[in-house]
């Protein structure tokens, strides 16, 4: 059966992690390739790098970080931020990315996600949606990780995006973000009925009862997380044992 | 022990190369027909469109070449597709060393997502690929098309039917997942194929 998947997400910063790592007894706490190899050891599905250097000279060094990544990583990566035309897209899969994420750029330029997946494979196309629920309970996206407000509306962009060519939805409820409250189920929920591409929920994980019901309640077909994962809150492998103790399909 | 990778638009070439120098082995990309002949081992990657893979491998003359290779080759993912008879994508007509058509999964339920994207088990494993695996082992899987089962299927996956995961008929094998990114299992099976015993 095909297992429900567990994604640390790490933030780049000039080539180190950032967002704080405390990791007990891994020296270079801040390497992305050593934490990246850690999670992977504890079991860890995909990663997830995101690039959140704006800079050219930045946008360089992350790129020969993800050809380390890809030299000493077994498991699939997916690599985003600051990607903005297909250009783009070749020289972080050429470094040996497996998929490629977009956020902004999609909104901004739908097209693109019809000139990777035709360029490229559906497969490689993450669509990053950050969205927010209104006073009148609809949901709208946001720009610029969450400081522009378009007039998008969250469903109906997912859904557009995944009929562009999208091959997942990488969806961050942002009142759920860092709160470590869970995740936005009843959100997640609508987007697994509404779409036929996997979706990877993002935002909210505070303990191990969050994943669980990401995948039970939310139907998400991976969950994403950082902070727990970086400062040693939750272990992938405990959090694999309690899942599958729970009936959920994981690889362990 | 010479391994060489066959070069051509295949999105996976330098992720399968990564996963052979953790394996210590230095593998040579390439596209050139005596190097490709004079190997132990041939790699056979394939991340792609089937036709306009199969364009690209008659235009280079490596259709030909491919078939009438004698040592182990190892085809991973499109590769494995391009390998039978023909594919519903793109309606190809392919490599015809197995003989057995590619088809599109056609999800039962909504919850059925297409690519068929993630970790799953392989079972019924009868290669000395999987020489070793006495349990199902999870592998990673990105596709849209599939093998049915067949008198070739050497290993077997579950999704929304079973299928192959894996075939093998004389020095042919092939994997519809992707051993360079399925973690220590992945390289187990990269590690099977480069110590198979020739006949």
């Amino acid at each position: 059966m095909l297992a429900k998947r567990i994604i640390p997400c790490l933030d780049i910063k000039n080539g180190i992690t950032v967002k704080g790592t405390n990791f007990v007894n891994l020296r270079e706490a801040g390497d992305p390739v050593a934490l990246g190899k850690a999670y992977s050891d504890q079991g860890a599905d995909e990663l997830v790098y995101l690039d959140i250097t704006a800079s050219f000279e930045g946008r360089k060094t992350f790129t020969d970080l993800v050809k380390r990544v890809a030299s000493n990583l077994s498991i699939p990566f997916t690599v985003g931020g600051g990607i903005n035309e297909i250009a783009d897209v070749e020289r972080l899969l050429g470094a040996g990315a497996d998929k490629v994420s977009i956020n902004s750029s999609a909104i901004k330029n739908p097209n693109l996600i019809n000139e990777i997946a035709h360029n490229f494979g559906a497969q490689v196309c993450v669509v990053a949606i950050d969205a927010k629920k209104q006073l009148d309970g609809s949901w709208l996206c946001y720009l610029n990780g969450g400081r522009v407000k378009t007039d998008k509306e969250l469903f109906a962009w997912a859904k557009e995006a995944a009929d562009r060519g999208a091959g997942e939805i990488l969806f961050t409820s942002m009142d759920h973000d860092g709160v470590k409250e869970g995740y936005a189920n009843d959100a997640l929920a609508h987007l697994a009925d509404t779409l036929s591409i996997p979706v990877i929920a993002s935002g909210g994980a505070g303990n191990m009862e969050h994943f669980k019901d990401v995948f039970s309640i939310g139907r998400a077909d991976a969950a994403l997380a950082a902070s727990v994962f970086h400062f040693g809150e939750i272990k992938i492998s405990e959090l694999k044992s309690y899942l599958c103790a729970n009936g959920i399909t994981v690889r362990q | 022990m010479k391994v060489a990778i066959v070069k051509y638009n295949a999105g996976n070439i330098y992720s399968v190369n990564y996963a052979l120098k953790r394996l210590g082995i230095e593998a040579d990309i390439t596209d050139n027909k005596e190097a490709l002949q004079a190997a132990d081992r041939v790699i056979f990657p394939g991340v792609g469109e089937a036709s306009t893979t199969m364009d690209y491998l008659r235009g280079h003359n490596l259709d030909e070449l491919i078939c009438d290779l004698k040592q182990p080759v190892l085809g991973i993912c499109l590769g494995m597709q391009l390998m039978c008879k023909s594919s519903e994508e793109g309606n190809t007509s392919c490599l015809g060393l197995f003989d057995t058509d590619v088809v599109k999964f056609i999800p039962k339920s909504h919850e059925e997502k297409i690519p068929h994207m993630g970790w799953n088990t392989i079972t019924k494993t009868n290669s000395d690929l999987f020489l070793g695996f006495d349990k199902p082992e999870f592998v990673y899987f990105v596709h849209s098309f599939y093998v049915p089962l067949n008198p070739y299927t050497a290993a077997q996956t579950g999704y929304t039917l079973p299928f192959s995961a894996a075939l093998h008929k004389e020095n042919f094998y092939a994997t519809q997942f992707h051993p360079e990114k399925s973690g220590s299992v992945g390289e187990k099976i990269l590690r099977n194929f480069i110590d198979l015993k020739n006949d």
